[in-house]
């Protein structure tokens, strides 16, 4: 039955539909391996090849990947929530309740979104505890910490914007808070309260701004960033596994 | 750079050195016109941006007859954010606003102060900060009486502490 299986699959593999799809070939060689690799789009962001001790759990506990899996979960679930949800002030707060009320599964979808936000932002955190106490930002990854701090900032950004959206009492005026906080820097920062909400006060304009950086600006700035931050993990040489490394 | 390398050393550069090549002047067209373009971008960004119109509320609020407000009494208007007191010299206003970080306060007759709920500042009924964060009194509204006889608030307008009206 097993093999009958693998017969089935590497006929498969042959197939001229899959050859022009995935032009590496099938084969079990390192250069069909790499090649698998290197020429799919999704898969050339990774190295063709890394340290096995890489993949032991205790170097990275998998926090970057569990991250990456709370962001997948909040975009998947974020899509569908917007399906119910008009961003205006007559409608929000009665959509938040009919998702949970009305909906099917609507309360799942939810919470989901809710819990997995909390977890992204504290996976971040533990990330970002585990390289520094590990010193895996040191050179030659002192840029990619960089980029984690970038990451670090949209996800907090993405967080509070969210927090608006309920457009319940806690939303209002923990976006009230917030913003008269941003009111603080030097300078600017009346304008750039007036600038991101919309107006004076938290109203109809900025409950707008806030959905459309909460669901297209910061997601989309998300998505390039962390394509960068994983691109640089191949570009400066794999994960740091804490042996010692030689570099050419 | 690249060209002076690779020019022939037989060959003297007909160029010379204080001297603009075509491609450089165009060169530094071209970028000119993009910091140009990117000001202009900016401007442009920052003005539409900026809402030109705002469906926010008047600052101007109708408080009623002032015969509403009993002599020596605070009276909370939640509807327009601010508090009527009735002191000896007259009526003043405050804002209920906190100068913390803009949470609403609330009157505490129990008390006989102004409490926010976010971060604990207290403010005495001239608006002066008992304790917390806040970092500046409540100010002071202008009001006023209008021809109706209504008494009237301008929350954008903020009036010097010995003015009062009078009832």
């Amino acid at each position: 039955m097993a093999k009958a299986i693998e017969g089935y699959w590497n006929d498969l593999r042959g197939t001229k539909v899959w050859r022009s799809v995935f032009r590496s070939g099938a084969g079990s060689s390192n250069l069909h391996r790499s090649l698998a690799v290197q020429q799919n789009i999704f898969l050339h962001l990774a190295s063709v090849k890394m340290r096995r001790r890489s993949l032991a759990f205790s170097v990275t506990w998998y926090l970057g990947t569990l991250t990456l899996a709370t962001f997948i979960t909040l975009t998947g679930s974020g899509i569908l929530l917007m399906l119910y949800y008009h961003p205006s002030v007559p409608q929000a707060y009665a959509d938040m309740k009919d998702l949970q009320f009305v909906v099917s599964a609507g309360v799942f979808l939810r919470n989901l979104h809710r819990w997995s936000a909390h977890a992204m932002v504290f996976l971040v955190f533990a990330h970002m505890f585990k390289v520094f106490y590990r010193g895996a930002y040191r050179p030659p990854r002192e840029f990619n910490w960089v980029i984690g701090v970038i990451l670090l900032l949209v996800t907090l950004f993405l967080s509070y914007t969210g927090y608006l959206l309920p457009w319940d009492q806690l939303a209002f005026w923990a976006i009230t808070v917030g913003s008269n906080i941003m009111s603080a820097v030097p300078v600017l920062g009346a304008k750039l309260r007036f600038l991101m909400l919309g107006g004076n006060t938290v109203n109809a304009n900025a409950l707008l701004r806030f959905y459309v950086l909460h669901c297209v600006i910061l997601p989309l700035l998300a998505a390039l960033f962390i394509a960068v931050h994983f691109w640089r993990i191949r570009k400066d040489g794999g994960l740091y596994t804490g042996k010692a490394e030689t570099h050419g | 750079m690249e060209q002076n390398e690779k020019a022939p050393q037989d060959k003297p550069s007909r160029q010379k050195p204080d001297e603009v090549t075509r491609r450089e002047s165009f060169i530094k067209l071209g970028l000119g016109s993009v910091a140009v373009a990117g000001c202009g971008a900016a401007v442009f960004g920052y003005e539409f941006l900026s809402p030109n119109v705002l469906y926010e509320p008047s600052p101007i609020a109708n408080l009623g007859k002032p015969d509403r407000f009993p002599p020596d009494s605070v009276t909370p208007d939640p509807v327009a954010g601010v508090y009527i007191i009735h002191a000896a010299e007259g009526l003043y206003a405050l804002s209920a606003t906190c100068t913390h970080l803009g949470c609403f306060t609330a009157w505490k007759p129990e008390l006989g102060i102004i409490a926010c709920p976010c971060h604990g500042s207290k403010f005495n009924r001239l608006g002066i900060k008992i304790d917390g964060p806040a970092p500046r009194p409540l100010p002071r509204l202008k009001v006023w009486v209008n021809d109706e006889g209504d008494l009237l608030v301008d929350r954008s307008t903020i009036a010097p502490p010995d003015q009062f009206v009078r009832t």
